[in-house]
């Protein structure tokens, strides 16, 4: 008996009830989370002390960070606000990081060990300007300043506290200042610039008190263009308007001096439109023409040299000093595949201090920027390190010929992503290198055991987790049962693919799209979004699935398109296509041809409809559905929503017979006057739906409306379309529409008073759940609202039903016009929202809940069941068996379901939910600068065992009964032998 | 939690003109975030630890940072009614509806919109601290046994042990009746399973 119980004890330990949020060792085992920072604008070297070296950057995404140097890991990071567009940074006394930023108005330090801000000013002047910002050693009242021109105003602040030690205005309306300089050892500043854009001003001024020592100007006869180039503390070298005259202008002690030189004297060849390359490098600076990059050197009194004239792309960096009255700057240029870096000393062009050739991926594109850092070698030599930001975001750093390491900062500017299945597993491939020896396992086994008995020791604990996280079946690169490891496609705003794997998050593939490559007919291309194009999974298996990359060469509506086709397996871009019309609107078709290729309906600015793939078949294909095509548009600016079907033919000069033209359909104006489209959600094209009738309470059966035509629009007043606070209650609202968009029928209008946007909406199933903001109650508000089918709901009657009196077999179509019902209810929420999803299963069978991410950056899981109409102050006892949720007037959020628990996904900007093969979970990845991937079961993994279930246990369990077993009958017989003697 | 209540003051306003000499419509918001210590001891963001501390106006419109002593400031706000969100990992904090008033300049007024709480100065407390993870609970017999599982094997011990006990007291005779009114209705019992029952 004693056997028997202690394997009773045993037995449970093992079925313990899993928990739907997690627990902290759990950490990593089904989720991953990445950082970036974007793609980095300015980058400060900190390596003087000993210790820590670092490396600190601000980005275009308004980041600052600092890395580590030797690992390229962040140590802290911060995201500004989306209108806090860093302008400078600097380090400051060794300590403080330095940024100024939102035009030139916020003055920041931060704290460089931990990132803890330190003090905040506030910079404001009379006018608009450029922002300016440099550190000195000067000190003025013991403190260290720093001189920050911004706004049209010069300010001393101090390092310490932020406080504004003098100011000095440049009030003249067309004084466009260009530079702050503070020669080298002295105290007094030049502030440099044009006036009415003919006019060169200095300014001397007394660094210590602001007073205007001395101001000079001279007019020249052109205009002047641009930026200026710092060649020493007292002369710039500018370009004139026309970009063909150059102009050195020295001022040394306030008197201003200039020579004009033609470019064309110093080339031989016309090269055209020049421009000034921003550098600091002293003795020379650099023109770009459309052909070249010109280095020019200034000899003496304002004569000019032309040093190198580089065919490649060639970029420069700042200038840095390695010793006393020593400058270097670097020059990277690509060659092939390799790129040369390249380290000479200011004063002498022809000697390299440092030349190297790094092998570097083509992928990368070009290099943009480069910053350079030295050290002292061991032998008293200067070495020399590089940050170089490539075309793709990324950032490496280049040492010894070497890199050492290299971020994928593209990431941080995702624009659209898809999922790719993994190739099927073939027989006898990979299997040996997963499956470790039994006792191994048992080990592994009998470890996660002690750590559900908490009898574990820290070291186990830390085997466990490595165990757990190393654990080589969830980064396979085959596909699995239950549909968890799939490859995650994302399209980054430089126009580079990369293929991550959802097990671990490692980048599997990337490539550099060259149908986004910066050329002469596309100068300005972006990535829209991406679709899957062909998805093999019966026909055509042993073709590998491929992705359809939109793009548009330029920002407007009504650039010419560009379309790649990559393959999902290896990333090799098969096909690339410059289209002839541009690309408004992408309609992926539910119709595929005979190798699975699935059709898509590209429509241009001019509402013509274009085929793709353009092969015969498709044709044929499209043919015979080509009556059940039917598309919409939203006009925000107009307030117009029109729907469209297809015509005929195009019926323009050339004959094309993939292009259709189209006819209106029906359209909605809404009044311009009172609203303004604000938001718009139509349906997941591939959510699944399990049942359409939803029982209720009494044995009652409701009909769910399901119409994947169903679009919901939100307007506003559109004096209320600006910030919270703008506007009074009184006139301010929020109008909300479901639409179909097949007949145009307005399906339910609601109005709400005194509310406004920004309003985040999810579309499902039967039902819309929008988040908005309550001008009354100053509160965040949900509001959900459920649309229910009336004319099905006579088959209720058995009677009807036997007879075959009923309409169940009746097809769903928009035209059948059926009567609806829609019930909607409200609800407080605490929190701002940047986006909204909802879960997606395989069947549509398992409960769904709203994945909401909040303005902290987390994303929280709220059960649908919260924001059900149907609930009341006072459920009846039938309600509340059904599962109905006693009324309160706010959600509840419950730190445990944060499905990001204590991380935070950074500019979170859209939440993506993709279905497993396992009902129970939904896969759900965040992207903002930060990704995150995590498995989520919405009603618990009911179908499958979960992570923490310990087969050794079960098996020990089978074995102990089975001994048990044999022990108690040899027990038994005994007993009964003796029975019988006695 | 029941010590953070009480601490939660009030918001002070000011619209600092020493900075603000631009526009005249613009004004500062001034607060301060305060966590209490004692608070946030379990590791996510630690006690005097502000440095991942975000400010939030208007749903992210501007976003500001603390200070080392938990100040933060907004500058160059307009007149109206705002919102102030604080996004601290760890903690819970309510929205502030913070009034700023044009007409004369410094009177501010500001108010939880969670509990409706004003507030006379702007000091801002979480309302309480957030756990995202379930905590183990450390092994005890006690868990086990209320757990369905503990409850059936209670059940099942219950039954080896007291059932023998109860068939002992039973009269011999009715016993072998009970057994063969069983038998007869082929029944199968639990002891012909058994190998034991192999005896019968």
């Amino acid at each position: 008996m004693a056997i028997m119980s202690f394997i009773f004890v045993f037995f449970f330990f093992s079925s313990l009830q899993p928990i739907l949020s997690l627990y902290e060792d759990q950490v990593g085992l089904m989720d991953w989370h990445q950082q970036y920072i974007g793609k980095v604008k300015q980058a400060v070297f900190h390596t003087h002390k000993t210790g820590r070296k670092r490396v600190v950057a601000s980005t275009e995404q308004n980041i600052i960070a600092t890395l580590d140097l030797r690992s390229g890991e962040i140590f802290w990071r911060h995201v500004l606000g989306p209108n806090d567009v860093v302008d400078g940074i600097d380090i400051a006394l060794g300590k403080y990081v330095i940024t100024l930023s939102s035009g030139g108005s916020i003055l920041r330090a931060w704290n460089l060990p931990d990132g803890q801000m330190v003090w905040e000013s506030s910079l404001h002047g009379p006018k608009h300007s450029k922002s300016l910002l440099l550190t000195t050693n000067l000190i003025i009242e013991k403190d260290n300043s720093l001189i920050v021109f911004s706004n049209g105003r010069l300010n001393a602040v101090s390092c310490i506290d932020g406080e504004v030690l003098w100011k000095k205005d440049f009030e003249e309306e067309s004084l466009e200042v260009q530079q702050v300089i503070q020669p080298p050892g002295s105290d007094f500043i030049y502030v440099v610039g044009f006036a009415a854009s003919s006019q060169f001003e200095t300014y001397k001024i007394n660094a210590k008190n602001g007073e205007l020592l001395k101001h000079e100007s001279t007019a020249f006869s052109g205009r002047f263009s641009g930026e200026v180039s710092l060649v020493s503390s007292e002369t710039v070298a500018a370009l004139d308007s026309t970009g063909s005259i150059l102009l050195t202008i020295s001022f040394h002690n306030g008197k201003i001096s200039s020579q004009q030189t033609p470019v064309s004297n110093l080339l031989e060849d016309s090269p055209g439109l020049a421009v000034i390359i921003h550098s600091s490098v002293t003795g020379i600076f650099a023109i770009k023409t459309d052909a070249a990059t010109i280095f020019i050197r200034v000899i003496g009194e304002g004569k000019l040299e032309v040093v190198e004239k580089t065919n490649h792309e060639t970029v420069v960096s700042d200038a840095l000093t390695i010793s006393e009255g020593q400058q270097a700057f670097a020059l990277v240029q690509h060659a092939g595949s390799n790129i040369h870096l390249t380290v000479k000393p200011a004063h002498d062009w022809d000697s390299n201090l440092l030349k190297e050739s790094i092998k570097m991926d083509q992928q990368r594109g070009f290099v943009h920027k480069v910053f350079i850092n030295n050290y002292i070698r061991t032998d008293r030599s200067h070495g020399f390190r590089a940050l170089i930001v490539m075309e793709d975001h990324s950032l490496l750093l280049l040492q010894q010929g070497a890199i050492v390491w290299s971020r994928e900062d593209g990431l941080a500017s995702i624009i659209d992503v898809t999922t790719s299945e993994l190739p099927v597993e073939k027989a006898g491939v990979s299997v040996a290198k997963v499956e470790l020896n039994l006792f191994e396992w048992l080990k592994g086994h009998v470890l996660k055991l002690k750590g559900t008995l908490m009898l574990a020791t820290p070291e186990d604990i830390a085997a466990i987790q490595y165990m757990r996280l190393k654990s080589s079946e969830k980064s396979k690169m085959t596909r699995d049962h239950n549909g968890f490891r799939k490859l995650l496609i994302a399209l980054t705003r430089a126009g580079k693919l990369f293929a991550l794997h959802t097990g671990d998050g490692r980048i599997v593939w990337s490539h550099l799209l060259q149908s986004l490559h910066k050329s002469e007919s596309c100068r300005q291309p972006i990535g829209l979004n991406l679709h899957q194009w062909q998805v093999p999974h019966h026909h055509a298996l042993d073709e590998n699935p491929s992705v359809l990359v939109v793009g548009r060469c330029g920002p407007s509506s009504d650039a010419l398109g560009v379309l790649s086709l990559v393959d999902s397996y290896t990333g090799k871009e098969f096909s690339s296509l410059r289209l002839v019309h541009s690309v408004a609107q992408v309609i992926p078709l539910p119709y595929t041809d005979s190798t699975e290729q699935r059709l898509h309906l590209l429509i241009d600015a001019d509402k013509h409809a274009h085929l793709y793939p353009k092969t015969p078949e498709a044709i044929d294909i499209f043919q015979s559905e080509f009556s059940n095509v039917y598309w919409y548009s939203v006009d925000d600016d107009n307030g117009i929503i029109k729907g469209y079907a297809l015509k005929t033919k195009c019926s323009g000069n050339v004959a094309d017979e993939f292009c259709f033209d189209s006819r209106e359909l029906w359209s909605i104006v809404l009044p311009s006057e009172s609203e303004k489209i604000i938001t718009t959600a139509t349906r997941k094209l591939n959510e699944a739906v399990h049942t359409q009738a939803k029982l209720i309470a009494d044995q009652d059966v409701m009909y769910k409306y399901i119409s994947s035509n169903l679009l919901f629009v939100a307007t506003v007043a559109p004096k209320a379309s600006g910030e919270i606070g703008s506007v009074t209650p009184e006139e301010s609202w929020l109008v909300v529409y479901l639409i179909d968009t097949v007949t145009g029928r307005v399906l339910h209008r609601m109005t709400h008073h005194g509310s406004q946007g920004p309003v985040q909406a999810v579309l499902s199933e039967n039902w819309v759940v929008y988040h908005y903001f309550n001008l009354r109650a100053h509160r965040y508000e949900m509001s959900v609202i459920e649309i229910y089918d009336q004319s099905r709901a006579d088959n209720k009657d058995v009677w009807k039903l036997v007879v075959g009196n009923h309409n169940l077999t009746s097809p769903v179509s928009s035209y059948s016009r059926a009567e609806v019902i829609t019930k909607s209810q409200s609800y407080f929420f605490t929190h701002s929202l940047k986006a909204i999803a909802v879960t997606l299963t395989v069947k549509g069978i398992t409960s769904k809940q709203l994945l909401i991410g909040t303005i902290g950056d987390q994303v929280l899981a709220l059960d649908k069941r919260f924001l059900d109409p149907r609930r009341s102050v006072n459920p009846t006892q039938a309600e509340r068996e059904e599962g109905i949720i006693p009324l309160t007037d706010s959600l509840p959020i419950i730190p445990q379901s944060y499905i990001t628990h204590s991380l935070r996904v950074e500019g979170l900007q859209s939440i993506i939910t993709v279905a497993a093969k396992l009902e129970s979970t939904t896969l759900v990845f965040a992207h903002g600068l930060d990704l995150f991937f995590t498995h989520y079961a919405p009603s618990r993994t009911y179908d499958s065992l979960t992570e923490d279930f310990s087969y050794a246990l079960l098996l020990i369990t089978i074995v102990a009964l089975v001994a048990a077993i044999f022990v108690t009958w040899i027990l038994s017989q005994r007993k009964e032998l003796q029975d019988r003697w006695r | 939690m029941a010590a953070v209540t009480p601490l939660l003051l009030l918001l002070l306003l000011s619209s600092a003109p020493s900075f603000s000499s631009g526009s005249r419509n613009a004004y500062n918001i001034n607060g301060r975030v305060k966590i209490p210590q004692g608070l946030g001891t379990k590791g996510y963001a630690l006690p005097g630890r502000m440095s991942n501390v975000k400010v939030l106006l208007n749903g992210g419109q501007n976003i500001t940072f603390l200070r080392p002593d938990g100040y933060f400031s907004f500058h160059n706000i307009p007149a109206g009614t705002h919102l102030i969100e604080v996004s601290a990992i760890g903690y819970f904090f309510s929205p502030v509806r913070v009034d700023v008033s044009a007409r004369n300049p410094g009177k501010v007024q500001a108010a939880l919109t969670e509990n409706r709480k004003g507030l006379s100065e702007l000091v801002l407390e979480p309302l309480r601290e957030e756990q995202y993870y379930e905590i183990r609970e450390p092994f005890s017999i006690m868990s086990l046994l209320k757990s369905p599982m503990g409850l059936m094997v209670g059940f099942m011990l219950a039954v080896a042990f007291l059932m023998p006990k109860l068939v002992e007291n039973m009269d011999p005779e009715e016993m072998r009746r009970a057994q063969e009114e069983m038998r007869s209705q082929g029944v199968p019992s639990l002891s012909s399973l058994l190998p034991g029952g192999a005896r019968n």
